[in-house]
């Protein structure tokens, strides 16, 4: 499988998410710079990484979401092709407007780096296959600005329609209705705080995150 | 022309930031405040033939992010 990570000036998980990539798909990644316009022929998985683009200057993922390279990843989410945004990369695809609502300032105010226990709450997904519903899983955080707002009109929708892939098992910084990941309207493009290119391997203290980019091979083929 | 664009969260958006500033008057002793939101000002020096549309774009395209945000323009 052909996957891309996009790097942004200010991405620092890129390279995580690249190993965890190719430790799943048995590939090297193709690393596209914020700056290109086109993504590589044949990409079957487009990954926004964690980090701090631009510093996190006007709004986390604001500066990022206005890159030469959006265009493309829209046109290609649109055709259907997976695309995962992790923590940096959710704020990035929630400022595109590929998902709603947005990322605001933990409650609490604290930066939260811990591993934190998630409910999977769709496990039809591309992306939550290997998941069963219901399904507690440990998976890293690290950010500051993981509270998810929107309105209730939207997260009534979005609860409706299957769209919360992963919930908090317990409140981690304030989101609305502990929700931790979030899916578009056509499952095809999910947004997650947590990391779970952070947690592959049995020295990373578990795997539960390789199950989400095995069930990704799975659906959407070598 | 000089502009002052003013982003202030949308009523009913919590607002953690402006809580923690409220918390922190209080500790310095300033009572009767009953609320704080905080916000961004953001002074653009734009063109003279800047059109209102134009500007009202750049707004909502970048400036404010308009889940959460309103925006307000200040001329002069």
């Amino acid at each position: 499988m052909r996957t891309a990570v996009i790097v942004f000036p200010g991405s620092n998980c890129d390279r995580d998410m690249a190993v965890a990539l190719e430790a799943v798909t048995g590939a090297k990644p193709a690393m596209v710079w914020h700056g290109e316009t086109m993504l590589p022929d044949g990409t079957a998985l487009i990954a926004l990484p964690g980090g701090f683009s631009y510093g996190d200057y006007l709004r986390c993922g604001a500066i990022a979401a206005r890159s030469a390279i959006i265009p493309a990843i829209v046109a290609a989410a649109e055709a259907g092709v997976p695309v995962l945004g992790v923590c940096n990369g959710f704020q990035v695809l929630t400022e595109i407007g590929l998902l709603p609502g947005a990322l605001m300032r933990n409650e609490g105010l604290d930066f939260v780096c811990r591993d934190v226990a998630l409910t999977v709450d769709n496990a039809q997904s591309t992306f939550t296959s290997r998941y069963a519903a219901g399904e507690r899983i440990i998976v890293p955080v690290a950010h500051h600005d993981g509270n998810y707002t929107a309105d209730a009109d939207t997260l009534d929708r979005i609860e409706g329609e299957g769209r919360v892939a992963f919930r908090y098992a317990e409140s981690v910084n304030g989101s609305a209705r502990q929700i931790a990941g979030v899916l578009n309207a056509s499952g095809n493009v999910l947004g997650m705080m947590p990391h779970p290119e952070r947690r592959i391997e049995a020295a990373h203290g578990g795997d539960d995150g390789r199950r989400l980019f095995e069930g990704l091979l799975e659906t959407v083929g070598a | 022309m000089k502009l002052r664009i003013v982003v202030t969260l949308k009523p009913g958006v919590l607002d953690p930031q402006g809580r923690a500033i409220h918390k922190a008057l209080g500790g310095l002793g300033f009572g009767g405040v009953n609320d704080v939101r905080a916000g961004k000002l953001f002074e653009l020096d734009v063109a003279d033939d800047t059109s209102d549309a134009a500007i009202d774009e750049m707004c909502r395209k970048l400036l404010a992010n308009t889940v959460i945000e309103n925006y307000r323009v200040e001329r002069g």
